[in-house]
């Protein structure tokens, strides 16, 4: 996989000049690339000629993993998948398991599951919001995100334990029931944040450099957002209505009072501005939810420690914070899972960014690579 | 004999005063961005963390110095020194107090401008000299950057000269009278602005850039020499700020001794902390946005501001 490359290249143009490339390694580790990613940009001078994805780094066999596993047992591998929204991969899996076993989930558990998955989504779009902060040097709207994405992962901690992996999602409905005083303490902070997140849109999409850096870069047409099948706030910063949460509503969502903001350009201050409305839809989704939830078991009757699924396959797919998290389980009858595969909405995400980048320059690399929101634990797996 | 004396002692004591002023400026930057970002900045390191960067100082010495293979060895070890230098005699034409500049020169409002832009040498060597993409990237953007900014705070002070008539900066200092504050207004604010640029500091930080560059011309230094850089760049706010509030803001106000000392201190320190403001509030610009902002609006206002000196000038 490493392989060597050489910093300058001189390469004839079509009319016969001869130019020299600058070749810049970014990554596996660098500042701005949100993980282990590399990309090798082909530089004429600052301009980005040619921009590859290296991926991998962080490949560890997850779905491999799994065919060892009993299906309780791979909940917790799931949540290494997309390692900031954790919750979002338990509960894909969980639901494919379901299908799979055709385990029935209490309400209060959907419920439950809604509330904390909404709770994901603004701390997955925090880190994202953040992150093109931190690219185009704001790094106190990062910062800023981060403090709103701390008042969740709190929630997180009083709620299972765990501030990043949770394992609460579990094949049946989720691990505990809330704890005493929980839903007063959501209540504020979701009712607290949509005031929160106005005023980090008004210190960093209001600022005058920041759209600077971000109007007009990496524009995405709606036809090849389709066409390289992005999901998520990618898709819908290009105008594409698509949200799973509408589209093929599941759980109690169709219960739910919301709005899928879409973009209007496709460029990078879209793909990033979308994050944050979202974040104050969710808001009022985690709102509408409490007030819903009533009374209830937590977790299906007779779920076994060992689930046997009758031989077969199951598909499902929910709306995470980076687009359709689809898994795909298949049964051979035996209490592990033959095989698992993971639809990841920030690998397909990722595929674009060779053609975004080209013609923009190499500092408009990195504010594409964050708007595009990549995480790499679901994209190496 | 004894004016090079002097030199020697002056020029030592421009070095000391960034060193001190990196000490300082690195706590007070640290405090205010804290500030900023809702948190609380180092606490621990003595009395509200003023020993925090004492700290990070030995940590810093006792530091390999790592020079790397690919690199030019003997041009990559100069090149802080080249950086260092300059940005050490800028301060000695300062004047400090009423009359008195260390280096009390005819021609000090020049020096001032010159000198500190031998710096872009060194910036373009190390950049160079690494080897490195990114820090060759750095080192180029820069030189570009540099010399880009040289032009409208040139042209800025160049107004104050034809008002006061004089280029000794004691004698400016001397000169000002309150009406100067909305006279040079504008001239104030592009020499700000563009002095922001030269010391490659936010939101122009673009040749350390650390999303895209890691840390641009820099990012091969290690241990004392990565924090000559660091203390160079508050050498620059050092003078830039104490120039600023000795010849636009009125200095020491012709107040004697201690006292004028300690007031143009402390408008310098003020001005320091509106730089600190600048670079945690703004986000950072793009290279061709950066060249636009320095020709396209710095520039003419600072023409503007010419012309306006210019006028009044002709009818004091």
């Amino acid at each position: 996989m490493a392989t060597q490359i050489e910093s300058r290249q001189r390469v004839r143009t079509d009319d016969g000049r001869l130019l020299d490339r600058l070749v810049v390694n970014v990554g596996p580790s660098h500042p701005s690339t949100h993980g282990v990613c590399r990309v090798i940009a082909h530089l004429e001078g600052e301009v980005v000629v040619k921009a590859e994805p290296v991926i991998g780094y962080l490949h560890r066999g997850i779905e491999k993993m799994a065919e060892n596993r009993t299906y309780l047992q791979v909940v917790p591998l799931t949540d290494r998948l997309d390692y900031v929204g954790s919750m979002y991969a338990n509960w894909a899996y969980c639901r494919a398991v379901e299908r799979l076993a055709g385990i029935r989930v209490p309400e209060r558990a959907e419920y439950i599951r809604v509330i904390v998955c909404e709770l994901q989504r603004i701390c997955s779009h925090m880190m994202g919001v953040g992150a093109s902060g931190a690219d185009t040097g704001a790094f106190t709207a990062f910062v800023y995100a981060v403090d709103i994405r701390e008042r969740i992962v709190e929630l997180f901690e009083d709620l299972c334990g765990a501030r990043l992996t949770y394992n609460y999602v579990r094949p049946g409905g989720v691990a505990f029931d809330l704890p005493d005083g929980w839903i007063e303490k959501c209540r504020h902070v979701v009712r607290t944040l949509p005031d929160r997140l106005r005023e980090l849109d008004d210190l960093f999409f209001g600022n005058w450099i920041a759209q600077g850096r971000m109007r007009g870069i990496g524009i995405l047409t709606p036809e090849d957002a389709i066409a390289w099948g992005a999901t998520g706030p990618v898709a819908r910063a290009s105008g594409i209505t698509f949200d799973i949460r509408k589209n093929d509503p599941y759980s109690v969502y169709p219960r739910l009072d919301f709005k899928v903001p879409v973009g209007e350009n496709g460029d990078s201050l879209d793909r990033a501005r979308v994050k944050l409305m979202e974040s104050i839809e969710s808001c009022g989704i985690v709102d509408q939810a409490l007030d819903q939830l009533e009374d209830g078991p937590v977790m299906a009757p007779y779920v076994p420690r060992l689930i046997r699924p009758r031989p077969g396959d199951a598909y499902d797919h929910i709306e995470s914070a980076r687009g359709s998290l689809g898994v795909y389980l298949v049964s051979d009858g035996s209490p592990r899972p033959w095989r698992m595969k993971v639809r990841s909405p920030a690998f397909c995400n990722l595929q674009l960014l060779g053609n975004l980048a080209v013609g923009h320059t190499m500092s408009d690399l990195v504010v594409i690579l964050g708007s595009l929101d990549p995480v790499f634990g679901e994209v190496d797996r | 004999m004894t004016s090079l004396l002097w030199g020697l002692v002056a020029g030592l004591g421009g070095g000391l005063a960034i060193a001190i002023a990196a000490l300082f400026g690195v706590w007070w930057e640290r405090k205010v961005a804290a500030r900023i970002q809702l948190r609380f900045g180092p606490q621990q390191a003595g009395p509200a963390g003023l020993l925090q960067t004492l700290a990070d100082t030995v940590k810093l010495v006792i530091k390999e110095d790592v020079t790397p293979r690919a690199a030019d060895a003997r041009m990559f070890r100069l090149a802080p020194l080249l950086v260092f230098v300059p940005a050490a005699l800028a301060l000695i034409v300062i004047p400090i107090a009423k009359d008195f500049a260390p280096l009390d020169s005819g021609v000090g409002m020049l020096l001032f401008l010159a000198v500190p832009s031998v710096s872009v040498l060194g910036v373009l060597l190390g950049g160079w000299s690494s080897s490195n993409t990114y820090a060759t990237i750095g080192g180029l953007r820069g030189a570009a950057q540099m010399v880009s900014y040289e032009v409208p705070r040139s042209l800025s002070v160049l107004s104050l000269i034809i008002v006061a008539g004089s280029m000794r900066p004691t004698a400016v200092m001397a000169a000002w009278q309150w009406w100067w504050l909305p006279l040079f207004a504008i001239g104030f604010v592009v020499f700000f602005i563009s002095s922001i640029a030269e010391m490659n500091r936010g939101p122009f930080d673009l040749p350390e850039a650390e999303s895209e560059l890691v840390a641009g011309y820099f990012a091969d230094y290690t241990g004392i020499r990565w924090a000559v850089f660091m203390m160079v760049e508050y050498g620059a706010v050092l003078a830039t700020t104490l120039f600023a509030s000795a010849v636009f803001l009125g200095g020491t106000n012709g107040l004697p001794g201690a006292l004028g000392v300690l007031l143009l201190l402390a408008k310098a320190i003020v001005l320091t902390t509106v730089v600190i403001w600048i670079k945690w509030t703004f986000p950072r610009f793009r290279a061709d946005q950066l060249m636009g902002f320095a020709w396209k609006v710095l520039t003419p206002l600072a023409l503007l501001q010419l012309l306006l000196a210019g006028v009044v000038a002709i009818w004091l």
